[in-house]
C-alpha cells in the first residue's frame, strides 16, 4: 500500500493522534459532530433506529462516513498495526464474512464518494481505485491469493473506525474477526471467540436491565436490507485514538496531568457511531464502530450542546463514570461546564441549531 | 442508503419440475442485481389470493453467487390454505410479485471439517443453494437424499452431474433407506450434521445423532410449518384494545396483519421466535404448533406463536 498520494486533496488534514497529537477539527467537522445526547439525562437503553440516510452533510448521509481525518487516521491504523499486529484478527471460517465486507465497503465507498474513490468489476475481476491513500488494485474477487492480504484486513486499512465480524449460529452471536485500534478500552485479543453475553459482561448495570437479552434477540433477527445504528460514548483525554487496554500504560496516566487551565483543550468527548449491517454470503453481521472526537473547548462553541452535555455529566450514576474512565476528573469538567449553563431550556434531539 | 426488507420482483420462469413441484425464478423489477445470500436462506413470498394475503417462505435454491436472479421450488399441497395453490394455478412468467430480502435460519457453520446434508423430499431445496455455495469455497460435503421416486425426485440428474459422487439418492418406492446409523458412525471429527424434511425425519436423525452422542452444537435442521388449518376463533388484543376473529383458514398472524396490527415476524413457521406473544388470560386450550415455546411456556400457557397456533375455548387475551 502507498500512501505517496496522500494529502494531496486539502480536504483531508494532515494531523497526528499521538505525540503532539495536531488532531483539530475544522468549524465544518464541529458543525457535523455527532452529538449523541437527544435529552438532558442519559441511561443506557438499547437505542437503535434504524441506519437510514439523514440529513444532507451529517454524518448520517452516507452507509459509512468518509471526513476530513480520513487519511491520517488510516496513517494511524498502520502505525498501531506495526507496533502489534494482533489488533487484526479474522478466524479462518471468517474469510468469506471479509469478502462481503470488502464488497460493501468498496460498492458503498464509490456510489457516495466517486471524486475519491472507484470500483470497476468484470464478473469477478475487479479494480478498485483509492485516490486519498493512493492504491490502485487488481484482484479477483474471493481469491485471497490476489490480494497483498486477508480481504478483511485489506478494506479495514482503508476504512475509518474499528470493525468486528459476528458469526451467527447457536442462537448467539461470536465475535470472530476484528480490526480494532480507535477502541474506547477493549482488546480484540482478549475478547475474540467469544459470544455476545460474554463480550458485553464487563458492562455495568445493562444486564439487571435484561438490556443484552433484548438486543440479542433483536440483533439475530436483523435482516437484509434494514441496517440499525446506536451512539455510544466515553472520555478520552487528548485526541488519542488508540485508548486500548494493551497501552493503558502510556495513555492512562495523562487523566491525573490535566488541569482546570488544559482541560477545555485536552479533554475530549468521544462519540462512536455504532453500526450493524448484515452481510450477504456468511449471513455474517458487520459491527462498524465509527470513532469522533470533540475537545471540550470545540463542544461548548454550540450552547445547546454545551448546557446539555453539563446536565448529561451531572446526572451520569458514578458506576457509569467509572466504567467509562473519567470518575476521577468528572468534579473538574461539572466545573468547566458548569460556566456554559445558565439553566435554560434545551430543545429535543441532538441538532446544534434545532 | 438503507433499502428495505421487500423487494419487487418480476417472475420471468415458472417451470413444471414434476406432477408436484413447479419451479419460480424472480428477478428485480428495477433490472438491479439481487443482493447475495448464504445457502439455507429462505424469502418470504408475498401473494394477493383474490384479496387474501398471504404471506410463505421458501428456501432459496439457486446458486449463492448468482445475483441475476433468485428460484424457489413450491410443492403442491392439496389440503393446505392455499398459498402453494395459488403459486401454481395463479403465479405466471411476467406477474409482478413481492418477496422479502433473504433470511436465514439455517445457516452453514463454516467451521466445519466436513458437511453431511440429509433431505427428504422437497426439503432438498436449501441444500441446493448450500451446496453451491460449499462447491466454490471447497468445503467437504455429502449429500443423502431420500424421496419417494425417481419421478418425484426433482433435481437429482442435475446435483448428480454438478456434484458427482457426493450425491446419494434414496428411492423408497424402490425400498431404499438411508442407512442412518452407520453413515453416522463413519463421519470424520468436525462432521456438522444438516437435516431438511418432513417431521418424522427430522425427528429421526435428530434423535439418533444425539443418541449416538454427536454435540448439539454440531446438529442443524429447518422444517417448514405450514400454519395449520382449523376452526375459526376469538382473540382479544389487550394492547390494542380491539377483538380480532381468526377464520378456519388463516393464521392468527395473518388476522392480526389483517386487523392492520404490526406483529412482528420472521420465518411465519413457528422456528425463529420473532412473533412470541404475551397471554394476558386464557380459559381455554391453546392449539400449539410451534417449535419455539418451551414446555414449561405451554404448560402455563403464558405465551403464543400466532404465525402457526390456534385456540379453542371461551377467551383469549394477548399483548399486542
Amino acid at each position: 500500500m502507498s500512501l505517496d498520494d496522500a494529502f494531496k486533496d486539502p480536504f483531508f488534514r494532515d494531523e497526528s493522534f499521538f505525540g503532539d497529537y495536531t488532531y483539530r477539527n475544522t468549524p465544518h467537522a464541529v458543525n457535523r459532530f455527532p452529538f449523541p445526547f437527544p435529552e438532558d439525562d442519559y441511561m443506557y437503553s438499547v437505542n437503535m433506529e434504524p441506519h437510514v440516510s439523514g440529513r444532507p452533510g451529517s454524518i448520517f448521509e452516507h452507509c459509512f462516513d468518509v471526513d476530513e481525518h480520513y487519511v491520517s487516521e488510516m496513517r494511524d491504523r498502520a502505525r498501531v498495526l506495526e507496533q502489534d499486529p494482533l489488533r487484526c484478527q479474522s478466524l479462518p471460517h471468517m474469510t468469506l464474512a471479509g469478502w462481503d465486507l470488502l464488497e460493501l465497503i468498496m460498492e458503498k465507498f464509490s456510489e457516495d464518494y466517486p471524486q475519491w474513490f472507484s470500483l470497476t468489476k468484470d464478473g469477478n475481476k475487479w479494480h478498485w481505485i483509492n485516490r486519498p491513500l493512493g492504491i490502485d488494485q487488481k484482484f479477483t474477487f474471493l481469491d485471497e491469493s490476489t490480494l497483498p492480504m486477508g480481504p478483511f484486513e485489506y478494506i479495514t486499512r482503508q476504512a475509518q473506525g474499528d470493525f468486528t465480524l459476528q458469526d451467527q449460529r447457536d442462537d448467539n452471536l461470536w465475535i470472530e474477526a476484528g480490526m480494532v485500534t480507535s477502541q474506547a478500552d477493549w482488546s480484540l485479543d482478549f475478547d475474540i471467540g467469544m459470544n455476545f453475553h460474554e463480550w458485553h459482561a464487563p458492562v455495568p448495570l445493562a444486564h439487571e436491565m435484561g438490556i443484552f437479552d433484548r438486543a440479542l434477540k433483536f440483533l439475530l433477527a436483523l435482516q437484509h436490507g434494514a441496517p440499525v445504528r446506536r451512539f455510544n460514548w466515553t472520555m478520552t483525554v487528548d485526541p488519542l485514538l488508540d485508548t486500548s487496554p494493551e497501552n493503558y500504560h502510556k495513555w492512562g496516566p495523562s487523566k491525573t496531568t490535566m488541569t482546570p487551565e488544559t482541560i477545555g483543550k485536552r479533554q475530549h468527548l468521544r462519540v462512536e457511531l455504532q453500526t450493524l449491517i448484515r452481510l450477504p454470503r456468511s449471513n455474517a453481521i458487520v459491527f462498524p464502530i465509527r470513532c469522533y472526537l470533540i475537545s471540550l473547548d470545540d463542544l461548548v462553541t454550540k450552547p445547546k450542546w454545551a448546557r446539555r452535555f453539563h446536565r448529561v455529566i451531572k446526572t451520569v450514576p458514578d458506576e457509569l463514570a467509572t466504567y467509562k474512565g473519567f470518575i476521577r476528573n468528572k468534579p473538574m469538567i461539572l466545573d468547566y461546564l458548569a460556566k456554559y449553563d445558565d439553566g435554560a431550556p434545551t430543545s429535543p434531539g441532538w441538532w446544534p441549531e434545532d | 442508503m438503507s433499502g428495505s426488507t421487500r423487494l419487487p420482483v418480476i417472475v420471468t420462469e415458472v417451470v413444471e419440475v414434476n406432477s408436484l413441484i413447479k419451479r419460480f425464478r424472480f428477478v428485480r423489477e428495477d433490472g438491479g442485481l439481487m443482493p447475495g445470500f448464504s445457502g439455507g436462506a429462505h424469502t418470504v413470498v408475498e401473494m394477493d389470493d383474490n384479496g387474501t394475503r398471504r404471506l410463505n417462505a421458501y428456501s432459496l435454491m439457486s446458486d449463492p453467487s448468482d445475483t441475476s436472479g433468485y428460484e424457489i421450488s413450491v410443492r403442491r399441497d392439496e389440503t393446505g390454505r392455499g398459498g402453494s395453490l395459488f403459486m401454481h394455478s395463479g403465479v405466471k412468467p411476467g406477474m409482478k410479485m413481492v418477496i422479502s430480502q433473504p433470511v436465514n435460519l439455517f445457516g452453514l457453520d463454516l467451521r466445519a471439517k466436513k458437511h453431511l446434508l440429509i433431505a427428504g423430499g422437497i426439503g432438498i431445496t436449501p441444500f441446493i443453494a448450500q451446496m453451491a455455495q460449499l462447491d466454490a469455497l471447497g468445503h467437504k460435503f455429502e449429500l443423502h437424499y431420500a424421496m419417494r421416486d425417481r419421478e418425484l425426485g426433482a433435481y437429482m440428474k442435475e446435483l448428480s452431474a454438478r456434484h458427482g459422487d457426493r450425491v446419494h439418492p434414496y428411492y423408497d418406492l424402490e425400498k431404499q433407506a438411508i442407512d442412518l446409523a452407520t453413515l453416522l458412525k463413519t463421519q470424520p471429527l468436525g462432521t456438522h450434521l444438516y437435516v431438511c424434511g418432513p417431521k418424522g425425519m427430522i425427528g429421526w436423525v435428530l434423535s439418533t445423532a444425539e443418541k449416538m452422542g454427536w454435540p448439539n452444537g454440531a446438529l442443524h435442521s429447518e422444517e417448514f410449518l405450514a400454519p395449520p388449518v382449523g376452526e375459526a376463533f376469538e382473540v382479544e388484543l389487550s394492547k390494542s384494545n380491539i377483538t380480532i376473529n381468526v377464520g378456519p383458514t388463516q393464521s392468527l398472524l395473518e388476522a392480526l396483519e389483517a386487523a392492520g396490527v404490526d406483529a412482528p415476524y420472521l420465518c411465519r413457521g413457528g422456528a425463529c421466535g420473532q412473533c412470541e406473544c404475551k397471554v394476558n388470560a386464557v380459559e381455554g386450550e391453546i392449539l400449539n404448533y410451534d417449535h419455539w415455546l418451551s414446555d414449561e411456556q405451554k404448560a402455563a400457557k403464558s405465551h403464543i406463536m400466532p404465525c402457526v397456533s390456534r385456540f379453542k375455548g371461551e377467551r383469549l387475551v394477548i399483548e399486542l
